[in-house]
């Protein structure tokens, strides 16, 4: 059976030549960093946790101490690009699209043919796996085209990474963080504070609470799904489904979308919003959020009508 | 109740704010959270690493970088500015509107591995957009190619967010399912992604907006600079 500890085998190895590349391009600090990552992806399953934990620390050390430089390998320039553009044509596309074919039909024909019955991947794994596998594929179909010099595709690639810096392991962090909160206990502090600030007797108003209560505990915890057992234990289930006697499915879904809007609007939600600014090499490390500021708030808007009128006026 | 545990939380706002390293924050963050919670330093830095550890699948995406910067040093980005600028009539904004709309209906259909950041937005959506930008109203000021930049990757969050929902065999369907569950209130993953429905058609309707007001935006300000300079 094909698990993650394939995958992560696969990734360690491509973070351990980013490492080597680093060293001999003498950007130490860059060495070390994506180095430990290596060391955590490899090895992370038969580390103690404590070890485990060491490894981040110092992770954070290295980038606390701005030790991530940005780094310039050998490449084609922009008029060279352009006639390469001109050669190569659409045809390019092709290989940028092997990866989510592979990731999407793949799991579909997993999914719902007997395949599935095989037992070839861990369960619910498939897509990430199938992603991997796509990315061998195209990587391997670019290679044998382009015919690039043989470092060319780890240099290449070393290139985006230095360019997202410290930013390609935030999301795992804050991960990491939401876990730390959880055992402390700050989703059922943040849901009992949020309960006793309802007004008795207005449904509107607890519609309101439950979806402002979704929208910013998403913010701090960077996705709606830690926020969401919290809100819906805390004001969704007793006071609007229980008390109000709200259509379940409405304040479910909608109350998980009004969510989303939150995580529009957090830095923690950082694979969303600060790494993409990050590959886009933008200055303001906000820019992406602030282009989603008027979209996420009118939306916002919409989700409570949404739960008012569907759960309420139109369910009674 | 000990509510000394949510300075975590002003600490992670606070150093957002102050523009700290992130991570530095974050870790920060989870270490006070933790021994305001009355944990000991140690069991803080295991429950970090083992959570850490547990979430490597998120960082293993990044194994897609050398196939991108592969093309990408062979034109693929030109490619794609090339292909808007031979199409007539083609606008930043009709280019990321439709793109909003394929994201969601290919996430609403389950691909919501279609799209995305390092894969499409980067090389492919980005300088389209751009490329559509400058064909209408001419060379950007930096500051509004960063915005028409970051108006890309928004609209690709947007697209997946409230597009993904729609399909009933998604993580976040299978969580409300679950947490419902649990209270005694079964309710099937199909009566809850119908009700995706109504947000996605608000999203998309409200974003198009925001997106088509950028264009013209950028339009008035190439008018303002065309009629100072005649």
């Amino acid at each position: 059976m094909i698990t993650y500890e394939w995958l992560y085998f696969l990734a360690g190895a491509f973070f351990a030549v980013w490492s080597l590349l680093s060293i001999r391009n003498r950007l130490y600090g860059n060495a070390a960093f994506w180095g430990l990552i290596a060391i955590s992806i490899f090895l992370g399953t038969h580390l103690s946790d404590l070890a485990n934990g060491i490894l981040v620390l110092s992770m954070v050390a290295i980038a606390g101490v701005g030790g991530l430089k940005r780094s310039d390998p050998e490449t084609t320039s922009v008029s060279q690009r352009e006639s390469l553009s001109e050669k190569y044509g659409n045809q390019l596309f092709v290989p940028a699209l092997i990866v989510p074919i592979t990731a999407v039909l793949g799991t579909l024909l997993y999914n719902y043919t007997a395949l599935a019955e095989t037992g070839l991947f861990e369960a619910r794994r498939e897509t990430l796996i199938l992603f991997g596998v796509g990315v061998v594929i195209a990587l391997i179909a670019a290679v044998v085209w382009l015919k690039p010099p043989l470092l060319a595709p780890a240099e290449e690639g070393r290139r985006l990474l230095d360019s997202i810096g410290w930013a390609a392991i935030l999301p795992q962090m804050l991960a990491a963080l939401g876990a730390v909160f959880a055992l402390a206990g700050v989703g059922e502090i943040i849901g009992g504070a949020a309960g006793s600030a309802i007004p008795e007797g207005s449904v509107f108003l607890t519609v309101v609470v439950f979806a402002l209560g979704m929208a910013l505990f998403t913010m701090i915890m960077g996705n709606a799904f830690a926020a969401f057992p919290v809100m819906a234990a805390a004001i969704g289930i007793p006071l609007l489904v229980e008390g109000y006697g709200g259509n379940p499915a409405v304040i479910g879904a909608v109350g998980m979308l009004a969510g989303f809007c939150g995580t529009l609007l957090t830095p923690m939600a950082a694979n969303f919003n600060i790494v993409p600014a990050a590959l886009l090499e933008l200055k303001d490390q906000n820019a992406v959020i602030r282009q989603q500021v008027w979209t996420a708030i009118p939306l916002w808007v919409c989700n409570v009508v949404i739960i008012y009128v569907g759960a309420f006026l139109l369910w009674n | 109740m000990n509510y000394w545990p949510l300075l975590g939380i002003a600490l992670v706002v606070a150093g957002f704010a102050l523009r700290f390293n992130p991570l530095l924050v974050v870790v920060s963050a989870a270490l006070a959270t933790g021994l305001l919670a009355g944990l000991d330093l140690v069991a803080v830095i295991e429950a970090l690493g083992k959570a850490f550890n547990d979430n490597r699948y998120i960082s293993v995406t990044w194994i897609i970088l050398p196939v991108i910067g592969l093309l990408e040093r062979h034109g693929l980005q030109q490619r794609a500015r090339a292909v808007i600028e031979s199409v007539r009539g083609a606008t930043m904004g009709k280019l990321l509107v439709i793109y909003l709309l394929f994201r969601q209906i290919t996430a609403a259909l389950g691909m919501k591995d279609i799209g995305g950041h390092p894969q499409a937005v980067r090389p492919l959506v980005a300088p389209m957009a751009e490329a559509a930008a400058e064909k209408s109203h001419g060379a950007l000021a930096e500051g509004d190619r960063e915005k028409v930049l970051a108006m890309s990757a928004a609209t690709d969050n947007v697209g997946l967010f409230f597009g993904e929902d729609i399909f009933f065999a998604i993580a976040s369907i299978l969580l409300i399912q679950g947490v419902f569950e649990s209270y005694g209130y079964p309710l099937t993953p199909l009566e809850l992604s119908v009700w995706a429905i109504p947000t996605a058609i608000c999203a998309f309707f409200i974003h198009s907006w925001r997106i088509t007001s950028l264009d013209r935006r950028l339009g008035r300000v190439r008018q303002a600079e065309g009629g100072r300079a005649s």
